[in-house]
């Protein structure tokens, strides 16, 4: 069994250490956020933060989390409490198919957190490692630049 | 392929026209119901691939009925209750979808009038609507929608004289309303058939041979982890198991445990445009003119070429299949549920009564790809657990390397000016594959699977789609532009090693690629700008428009040269039919080309939702920005080798350009799809910004250092 914080709370998964977090994640712990996209940290789309930090889902080990914090999409708000970039992704409706959207949203969440005025070059390249195909990329830059403004209270 | 390709090639139909797709599907209890909690249920028979349309459909619906757009609720499609609307394709939903719901809206909204007026005694031209709620003039509820739920007044067909409201009435559809699926998407709540999560559900992954062509010779299934259970039809192999891991760790062992005859099929990947040149195959004539012509003064000849390219959307194709008592059902990302039906029929054996299937979002889809596929993969798997749903999702190999390709094309293009710098004659001919394989039209079935099974059947030959419906290979190979001597030939390769289907834009972007880059040619040679001289060949004055909003967009008239920079132009109406669209192009040529801005100027008639229309060209646009500068479906002789994402990128956040759109308002013309009209002229733009830059004409695509110094 191995035991950790899952966005905010007590968790823990009867699997074998080897398996992958994603696999832990979307099975026995319940969750749909983290999506497979490649299995090889190509493509984003799995993406995690552990203790803060962005991680593939997909080839991380579930053993390497054992007694660390993991948080999902699903940890940064809801739609009664929604987290400032999920606002924002609504308001510039940033999306399309929205497969890309959970792990770009983690990753974006880590690069507000890190740096709360990030210009766009910052923004581009903390979400290269995320492939979006539908083309909503600049819509998504828009609302990570709106979530940015918000959080750091401009108006 | 969607409804116009059912009706481009049915027989004949003498009923009264009814819009769209309600001519196929009459009643209006198919498409509509209110319920007495006051919501309106829409089914319609087109599926949302990430595209917005269902938001789309409940905006019309809102409209016409005058409810709150919150009231409406659109239910994913499935077999066998919703319309038959074919294929969500070609940028037609709310052609086909869209108008059979305007119309049946307002048939629904006349007979529930029509029952308040004769109940209440009040005059039905007196009755007004207000967020579903009958009205009296003064003010007095005389019914609802929803209090007259039960009635059945919707068991009938709809009537031919419905009368939708004027553009200038219209409150809702025109409005930017948001995405109704987004929500869901930006939390990260379960909306994928990925997600699906049925009771007692095993997952499963298929092992795929070692070559396109391959029969398998010997299997050691003591290989399977604990836990693990094989499902195997002649060659077609699959593993199931509990756990999504131990699915994937079995595929593996097994694959390297398996001993397969395979052949060598494939073209010569290094040498492709000569082996597309000379490849049997059938030749049509598209389109002829000989109308009366000055004499050629110059003549100019070129080639171009697009190489195989992949769909490659971020998630894998996906299926649950359960078998209960010889029923099969299927949940299924398909883009025609109804299709999809029929070729699981053939491929099984059974009557299409027998299955049920139920769309379920998928990632973004671009065309034909392995959805289809995956959905028999599934039922092949879940055979061997009957009673018990299996969940099936491809690897990114199976995505990028056997899902359907779309066709690499040759263009040759032969174009003449007159002594005064007018086009005189243009002969073109378009070398190419089909460019569709969709399940569902063939007598034999055309998905994967049945390569494999026991007996193996081939897919039979793409086809081309009628030019009435649209075409495939010959989509947009016929320029918009006056041309008094014209031909356009288009030769289908008689065979397919690489399975060829329908991917967003089917021939058009190559086509447009090539008869812009010669537009800009000829421009030169005849010593005239290249917006001037379109705009001096184009007849069409919606067309001319868009043109002219671009340039103006991106400063074309008051361009300057910059070192390493280049601006483009490029123009098409999407199947010659559709949606207008011009792009200026702006790159920035280093150690390799980066596409820095593009202004887009459209017209797509009315906009149900103008800021999905513009989010549609943005990522159309963006497509094709990555099919200019990255995509190329690598191969050898046994299959496609380009199977993971460093070795078929696409275009990515850092290379993305920023992009400005401008939709032209025509609320009161017929809409005419928005999805596919801006990838084409996106290339094309380029394309001329690339010879701006560098003086380079680009021949083939992607636009690569090679490929361009090799030009």
């Amino acid at each position: 069994m191995v035991a950790f914080t899952l966005n905010g709370a007590a968790a823990s998964a009867e699997m074998p250490e080897a398996t992958p977090l994603l696999h832990a994640l979307r099975g026995p712990l319940g969750l749909s956020g983290p999506r497979f996209g490649c299995g090889a940290e190509q493509c984003g789309a799995c993406a995690v933060l552990v203790d803060g930090r962005p991680a593939y889902a997909c080839t991380l080990n579930l053993g390497a989390v054992a007694g660390r914090s993991v948080t999902t999409v699903e940890g940064l708000g809801t739609p009664e409490a929604p987290h400032p970039l999920q606002r924002a992704f609504l308001a510039e409706q940033a999306g399309q198919c929205g497969f890309c959207l959970s792990g770009i949203l983690v990753a974006a969440a880590a690069l507000l957190a890190r740096d709360p005025d990030p210009d766009d070059a910052s923004i581009r390249a903390a979400l290269d490692a995320h492939l979006c195909r539908c083309g909503s990329h600049n819509r998504i830059l828009r609302a990570v630049r709106r979530a940015a403004a918000e959080m750091r209270g401009v108006r | 392929m969607n409804l116009a390709y059912v009706q481009a090639t049915g027989g004949k139909d003498d009923r009264p026209r009814l819009p769209g797709s309600l001519h196929v599907n009459r009643r209006l209890d198919r498409w509509l119901a209110f319920d007495a909690a006051g919501h309106v249920t829409v089914t319609p028979g087109k599926v949302e691939l990430g595209q917005g349309i269902l938001t789309a459909l409940a905006q019309i619906v809102a409209d016409e009925l005058d409810v709150a757009l919150a009231r409406v609720v659109v239910r994913a499609a499935t077999t066998p209750d919703s319309p038959n609307e074919a294929v969500t394709s070609g940028s037609l939903s709310v052609q086909e979808s869209g108008m059979a719901l305007r119309h049946a809206a307002a048939s629904a909204r006349a007979i529930h009038l029509q029952v308040a007026a004769q109940r209440s005694g009040v005059a039905v031209e007196a009755l007004r609507v207000e967020d579903g709620a009958f009205l009296a003039p003064d003010g007095r509820q005389v019914g609802s929608y929803w209090s007259q739920a039960d009635a059945a007044l919707l068991a009938c067909e709809a009537p031919a004289d419905a009368r939708p409201k004027p553009a200038s009435e219209r409150r809702v559809a025109g409005t930017s309303a948001a995405r109704l699926d987004l929500p869901d998407k930006v939390f990260g709540v379960a909306r994928f058939v990925h997600d699906l999560h049925l009771p007692g559900m095993l997952h499963a992954r298929v092992v795929r041979p070692p070559a396109r062509r391959a029969r398998l010779l010997a299997l050691d299934d003591a290989a399977l982890p604990p836990g693990a259970a094989l499902a195997r039809d002649g060659s077609f192999l699959a593993v199931l198991a509990d756990e999504e891991h131990t699915a994937e760790r079995g595929a593996e062992r097994l694959a390297a445990r398996a001993r397969w005859e395979a052949e060598d099929s494939l073209p010569p990947a290094q040498d492709l445009p000569a082996w597309l040149r000379a490849e049997p195959g059938e030749r049509e004539v598209v389109a002829e003119r000989e109308n009366e012509a000055s004499d050629a003064a110059r003549t100019l000849r070129a080639t171009f070429f697009r190489p195989y390219v992949a769909h490659a959307s971020v998630g894998t194709c996906c299926a649950v299949a359960r078998w209960r008592d010889d029923t099969l059902e299927v949940w299924s990302h398909s883009q025609g549920i109804y299709n999809l039906r029929a070729d699981l029929a053939k491929a099984l054996g059974m009557e299409e009564a027998a299955i049920l299937v139920h769309h379920v979002e998928g990632a973004g889809c671009y065309g034909h790809n392995g959805a289809d596929d995956v959905a028999l993969d599934a039922a092949l798997a879940a055979r061997a657990v009957p009673g018990r749903p299996v969940r099936l999702l491809w690897t990114r190999a199976e995505e990028l390397a056997w899902a359907p390709v779309s066709s690499a094309m040759l263009v040759d293009i032969e174009a003449s000016l007159d002594a005064e710098g007018r086009i005189s004659a243009w002969r073109e001919e378009v070398t190419s594959h089909g460019h569709s394989a969709r399940p569902g039209r063939n007598p034999a079935p055309t998905l994967l699977a049945v390569e494999y099974m026991d007996p193996p059947r081939a897919i039979p030959n793409a086809i081309n789609p009628p030019l009435a419906a649209g075409g495939g290979a010959q989509r947009n190979a016929v320029p918009a532009y006056r041309i008094p001597r014209l031909t356009v030939g288009v030769t289908r390769i008689a065979r397919m090693p690489l399975r060829c289907s329908a991917l967003r834009g089917l021939g058009a972007p190559a086509n447009v690629f090539a008869i812009e880059s010669v537009m800009d040619e000829l421009a030169t040679m005849a010593g005239r700008d290249a917006l001037e001289f379109r705009l001096a060949h184009l007849d069409d004055a919606r067309g001319r428009d868009v043109l002219a909003l671009a340039a103006e967009m991106s400063g074309w008239r008051q361009r300057t040269k910059r070192e390493g920079f280049g601006l483009g132009l490029a123009y098409a109406r999407y199947k010659n039919t559709g949606a207008y669209c011009a792009v200026a192009a702006e790159i920035e040529a280093l150690d390799r080309v980066f596409c820095r801005r593009l202004w887009i100027a459209a017209d797509v008639g009315e906009a149900i939702n103008p800021d999905g229309v513009i989010n549609q060209y943005e990522g159309g646009a963006i497509h094709g920005v990555s099919m200019a500068l990255k995509e190329r479906v690598e191969f050898d002789s046994r299959g496609v080798t380009s199977d993971e994402w460093e070795s078929y990128p696409i275009l990515r956040f850092t290379e993305v350009p920023a992009v400005e759109t401008r939709l032209i308002a025509r609320p009161e013309a017929p809409p005419l799809g928005a999805g596919e009209a801006s990838l084409a002229p996106t290339i094309a733009a380029i394309a001329n910004a690339i010879h701006d830059a560098l003086g380079i004409r680009p021949r083939a695509m992607p636009f690569t250092p090679d490929t361009i110094a090799a030009t």
